[in-house]
């Protein structure tokens, strides 16, 4: 799947986007953020505070228990300060 | 139908919010709101907007469609901007027609509530100095102003 960082996600993770193929085990949000978090000390540092950042799956917001099974892409950002 | 626009230009609001009720005999009511960028006394020189192209859209379309089931409406335009902003400069647009102006105040302000919580935008700030601060936080109070829609009726 396709994974998207925005904002100061994107800045910790150091890239914009990249492909993901996470192991089988990998089921939710949730385990893909835990996954993400032990590639590096950049992706550690952009999950390190639980439930600050959003995810979005197929660009719909999702919460941690979503299921990303059959997911093309997958988002994480900060809370939205638009407006 | 909501019209939804995500862009790095600016807008005319005047011209935007006459177009919901231009030609139509059955608009009593259009309600529009415009954000603009301060400079928190002379602090900021710059916004730096970032959005999800493609979510931030989507995201706008489905409050406006929560909007349009909640309300009789007869149109809404949302236009939101990214990039590089000044102050002065306007960032947000939401305006909304109705036969009745209760509707058009009540979606108006649902609509912006929805669009400062959910709709996929970051805002840096960039100082009169030419520091770049860090990512603007999210407000407490605009999440309590979202939920009061869903906790409403």
């Amino acid at each position: 799947m396709k994974a998207l960082y925005f904002a100061w996600v994107r800045e910790r993770v150091g890239k914009a986007e990249e492909e993901l193929d996470p192991p089988a085990a990998v089921a939710t949000v949730g385990d893909l953020i835990a996954w993400l978090s032990e590639r590096g000390e950049g992706y550690a540092r952009a999950f390190d505070k639980p439930g600050v950042v959003r995810a979005a799956l197929d660009r719909v917001h999702a919460r941690s228990d979503a299921s990303i099974t059959g997911v093309k892409e997958v988002a994480f950002f900060p809370p939205m300060t638009g407006g | 139908m909501a019209t939804v626009r995500v862009q790095k230009a600016d807008f005319d609001p005047g011209a935007e919010a006459e177009a919901l009720a231009s030609g139509r005999t059955d608009v009593g009511a259009v309600v529009s709101f415009v954000g603009y960028c301060r400079d928190e006394g002379g602090g900021i020189a710059a916004l730096e907007l970032e959005h999800y192209p493609g979510m931030a859209e989507d995201e706008i379309a489905r409050a406006a469609g929560e909007a349009e089931a909640r309300w009789p409406l007869l149109g809404a335009t949302i236009i939101h901007r990214y990039g590089r902003i000044v102050p002065g400069e306007r960032i947000v647009f939401v305006a909304v027609a109705a036969e009745h102006r209760g509707a058009a105040f009540a979606a108006a302000e649902m609509l912006m509530d929805y669009l400062k919580t959910r709709a996929p935008f970051w805002k840096r700030a960039i100082r009169s100095d030419g520091v770049v601060e860090g990512w603007i936080e999210s407000k407490r109070q605009d999440d309590l102003s979202a939920a009061r829609w869903s906790a409403a009726d």
